[in-house]
């Protein structure tokens, strides 16, 4: 297929200039500009930006599901976790002797008495032995959630489970794994989680250099996943993706399948959050069960909402435009942020169903309206306006 | 420096135990002070004299002597706060301080003869600083004769728990000297709990009689009284019988067998209804927390993640009742008590109030938009939130339960909280009301012709606006009124909602949307399965394995336990 029917005119010119920007011109500025430069980024900068760059992956991942499946998971951060667990252990069993302890084991595992839990490995649990290698981490980071995704989603779209309810599961779903995360014996760190992490494949985590490239990684991801997305809702399965999206219940008298479907998309969507996540753990250098709580996915969703649904440009802006803020309410006025996350929740869902990427047709149709109201000729509805939105005329009133 | 310090210790110890003593006294204020004035006199000259078998002789009479005085002189004697103070002619007054000091750490110090403060000429007390006293010296002898003294003591405290607790405690001692006193005491005791604690501690002390007969009655007599505390001892009695039987008349071994069994079986049955109870208890936790969201969600089909905020709306103005009535009566008055019958109608309004803001405000654009009604309300919940941390600060406030729900009855050795049975006839009484609201009532039959069919119910003249309202309004109130409930059984903080939240949707999603029936079984089944689990996986992995659970089953019935058929195909 050729990049002209994956992308339109438009959208090629804005990916090449973004991803130019982040791929090329962010790092370089980085790494050969002195640091009192005025036109230097500094590492703290492109690591910030990572973070925001590998929360627009999850944006992906919820707008996927939800924006073109219909799907609202309330569970997308379990998946982001679970990845960055992944990889987390993978950093932890690096630091060798370099730990609080200077054991090789890791700090927690000493702290928590694992040899005399796991005396015939020397305190490591069995199934973290073969995380010592990268490449099993790798794949453990895509199918570890990929498998829960299957079994849950399995589950879930056999039964038919859809709409709330699914929203509603995959929050328990999120709520029980987190439980059992803050667990101590569940050997992943409990409350505190996986961090103090030194080296990823023999580079130094806080080296100039490892920062540009895993910055580097965290856009190509992005881009891969942007186009992945974009390819997928192009094809044949995307346009059975949105009629899922609009009317289950016609596609599936139509002859398709959609539980499975809907479970390729779960797992697949599960996947680019678990890579998002995975990526995430060795720049902000932390993982813990509070980044799967209900209250993180839900924040997901809002960028999402911010951005606008249904659309991929959407999510990225969302994520990227809503965490900047949080960084800057947090730092600023932290008594407020509560405020303005509630704000943004209530007034987008409210006002702008279709996020910031929708406000240009809103008005657009708003004028349309005011126009054809002004006319002698009697009014057309030529667009509709929130709140008088009705998103699915099937949908029971 | 050492040394002071440790007398700085002694001190504050002192000061301890003279408080606890003095609370002894206030809550024993009826005995009128003559009736003490025999044994005090005892005890001052066993303080004054310095023959030590004298003295051990006179404080062993002293063992039933009601005047809280004499065990409050003794706790001090023992740890060395009594002291003398000269008043001429070679008269030695022996006192104890005043658990008040003033200060400089001067108090007033109490003539045990008599109990009021010691004066000088001129009639105004006089203050000593226990540092320049030096305390009547006691040996290590007399010392244990006072404390199993003040021991005996316990068992004629005024209070029935004390006498209990005491008797239980001495009975585990094993010490055939306390025998006669357990006779004494329960030819006496009138209290059934405290006569089966005498019981029970005379027959565990004369199991470890020298005389086979003896201990073969004392086996047989806890397996009647199905004493638990004497379990471990019998297993060992029943061991050493079979190993040795000759050592021991014969029928011991069965005898220590047959109690065993008994005792076993009235363990397993008191474990059984502890944990019949805390189920329910937690069921009605439950159903309490979830029944308004069975209206607003299981009804109304909105998913109001501001659920949790309106019960946390609830447990605040059970806190603002509480402080107004503070303010008005006095805390601790009975008028103070009643306070919590005014704040379950002042949650039910404000909840319900914010109710009706929020639908009127955000809701009603959204009900044809339930997945997004969902994040709206979630924004909802964030403020609301917020708005509580920065009226009532962060921390966790305390709201106290009124004297009428603190306090527990014991039955068949099982604790029963009266807050958690009002909890559980609240349950009842709001299930009632609802049921009765929602079937008997023109509201309840418009509501129901809502969620059955919205259109068809506008077409048919029902004001759909209106009724939205009063329904979101009545659900949200039932949350308001569950947050008060809930102030009775644990703490109250802006994070309250967020710990129900998904398990009252659970509740709801198992129950089966549209039905309050299935709303209360899958409340009972969730908190009776919950604390099933609870004591062999723990609390946490027991809520991990309910909530898989409910996954699976939802796998096998989909729409919940009672899910109301329709023909529509949505829905």
């Amino acid at each position: 297929m050729s990049i002209k029917r994956l992308l339109s005119k438009t959208e090629t010119i804005s990916l090449c200039i973004g991803f130019f920007v982040i791929l090329v011109v962010l790092p370089f500025l980085n790494a050969f500009f002195p640091e009192n430069h005025p036109l230097h980024v500094s590492a703290f900068t492109l690591t910030l930006l990572s973070k925001y760059l590998c929360y627009a992956v999850l944006a992906l991942s919820v707008d996927l599901l939800w924006g073109y499946t219909g799907l609202l998971s309330l569970g997308q951060c379990l998946f982001f976790s679970l990845g960055g667990y992944a990889l987390g252990m993978y950093l932890m069993l690096k630091i060798g002797p370099r730990g609080q302890y200077h054991t090789n084991l890791p700090d927690f595992m000493v702290f928590l008495e694992f040899p005399k839990r796991f005396p015939e490995t020397g305190g490591l649990p069995p199934h973290w032995i073969p995380f010592q290698h990268f490449w099993f981490a790798a794949a453990a980071v895509v199918w570890v959630p990929a498998l829960v995704a299957l079994i849950f989603g399995f589950l879930a779209f056999r039964s038919r489970i859809k709409g709330v309810y699914f929203s509603i599961l995959t929050q328990a779903l999120t709520y029980a794994a987190c439980l059992m995360f803050f667990r101590n014996d569940f050997t992943f760190g409990g409350n505190n989680g996986l961090t103090d992490f030194k080296e990823i494949l023999g580079c130094e985590l806080n080296a100039p250099s490892t920062r540009r490239a895993l910055f580097i990684a965290t856009g190509l991801l992005l881009l891969g996943s942007y186009l992945l997305c974009r390819w997928l809702t192009i094809t044949r399965f995307g346009k059975i993706q949105r009629a899922i999206r609009d009317s289950e219940n016609r596609v599936l008298f139509s002859g398709y399948a959609t539980a499975n479907f809907k479970l390729f998309v779960f797992v697949l969507a599960a996947v680019i959050a678990s890579l998002g996540g995975a990526l995430f753990v060795p720049q902000v250098g932390i993982i813990n069960p509070s980044e799967m709580g209900t209250d993180k996915s839900l924040e997901a969703v809002v960028w999402v909402a911010v951005g606008g649904r249904g659309t991929l440009i959407g999510p990225i802006l969302g994520a990227i435009g809503v965490n900047w803020l949080k960084s800057y309410a947090t730092h600023s006025m932290p008594e407020y942020w509560n405020y303005i996350l509630g704000g943004l929740f209530i007034v987008m869902t409210v006002f702008f169903p279709k996020g910031i990427v929708g406000i240009p047709g809103q008005v657009r149709a708003l004028h349309q309206r005011w126009a054809a109201t002004h006319e002698t000729e009697p009014a057309i509805e030529t667009g509709m306006v929130a709140p008088v939105i009705v998103a699915n005329p099937e949908e029971k009133p | 420096m050492m040394i002071t310090d440790g007398f700085g210790f002694l001190k504050r110890l002192t000061a301890v135990f003279g408080r606890q003593f003095c609370l002894w006294l206030a809550m024993s204020c009826m005995v009128p002070n003559a009736q003490g004035a025999e044994p005090r006199a005892l005890l001052v000259e066993a303080m004054t004299t310095n023959d030590l078998s004298a003295q051990i002789a006179l404080i062993q009479k002293l063992t039933d002597s009601p005047d809280p005085l004499i065990a409050q002189a003794l706790a001090a004697w023992r740890q060395g706060g009594v002291y003398l103070y000269d008043a001429g002619d070679n008269l030695k007054v022996p006192f104890l301080l005043d658990a008040n000091a003033d200060a400089s750490g001067k108090s007033r110090g109490i003539q045990i003869a008599t109990g009021e403060s010691i004066k000088d000429a001129a009639g105004q007390p006089l203050l000593f600083l226990p540092s320049d006293l030096t305390a009547v010296d006691t040996t290590s002898k007399l010392r244990k004769a006072i404390k199993t003294t003040l021991d005996v003591l316990a068992l004629s405290s005024p209070n029935s728990n004390f006498r209990r607790d005491a008797a239980s405690k001495l009975g585990q001692a094993q010490n055939a000297e306390y025998l006669p006193h357990f006779e004494a005491r329960l030819a006496s005791e009138k209290i059934p709990d405290v006569r089966k604690a005498l019981e029970e501690a005379i027959a565990i002390t004369q199991l470890a009689s020298d005389k086979p007969e003896v201990r073969l009655a004392a086996v047989k007599k806890l397996g009647e009284l199905r004493s638990i505390p004497a379990l471990d001892l019998i297993i060992k009695l029943e061991a050493a019988a079979k190993a040795d039987e000759k050592a021991y008349p014969s029928g011991m071994a069965a005898a220590a067998a047959g109690a065993r069994k008994i005792i076993e079986q009235h363990i397993a049955f008191g474990t059984f209804i502890g944990t019949c109870f805390r189920g329910l208890s937690l069921s009605a936790v439950l159903l309490v927390a979830a029944i308004g969201l069975a209206i607003t969600f299981g009804l109304m089909g909105i998913i109001n993640m501001a659920h949790g905020e309106m019960i946390m709306i609830g447990a605040y103005s059970a806190y603002i009742a509480q402080n107004i009535f503070v303010k008005w009566f006095g805390e601790g008055t009975s008028g103070f008590n009643w306070y919590f019958v005014a704040a379950l109608p002042l949650s039910f309004i404000t909840a319900g109030l914010v109710g009706v803001l929020l639908e009127r405000g955000i809701i009603r654009f959204l009900y044809k938009r339930p997945l997004e009604s969902l994040l709206a309300t979630w924004g909802v919940s964030l403020v609301l939130q917020q708005a509580m941390r920065a009226i009532f600060g962060a921390a966790n406030v305390q709201v106290y339960s009124p004297s009428w729900l603190s306090g527990n009855i014991t039955y068949a050795d099982v604790t029963f909280a009266y807050n958690r049975i009002f909890v559980i006839g609240f349950a009842v009484a709001i299930v009632v009301f609802t049921w009765l609201l929602l079937t008997k009532t023109s509201l309840g039959l418009q509501v129901r012709a809502l969620m059955q069919n919205r259109q068809m119910a506008a077409c048919m003249g029902v004001r759909t606006d209106r009724v939205n309202m009063a329904t979101f309004a009545f659900g949200s109130g039932l949350a308001g009124m569950a947050g008060a409930c809930l102030s009775q059984i644990g703490n109250i903080g802006p994070s309250l909602g967020q710990s129900h939240i998904v398990d009252c949707f659970m509740v709801v999603v198992l129950g089966g949307v549209g039905n309050l029936f299935g709303t209360v079984s899958a409340a009972l089944g969730i908190g009776v399965t919950d604390q099933v689990l609870q004591p062999h996986f723990g609390a946490v992995l027991g809520k991990i394995i309910v909530l898989s659970a409910i996954i699976l089953f939802l796998q096998w019935r989909p729409a919940g336990l009672f899910a109301t058929r329709g023909r529509g195909l949505e829905g």
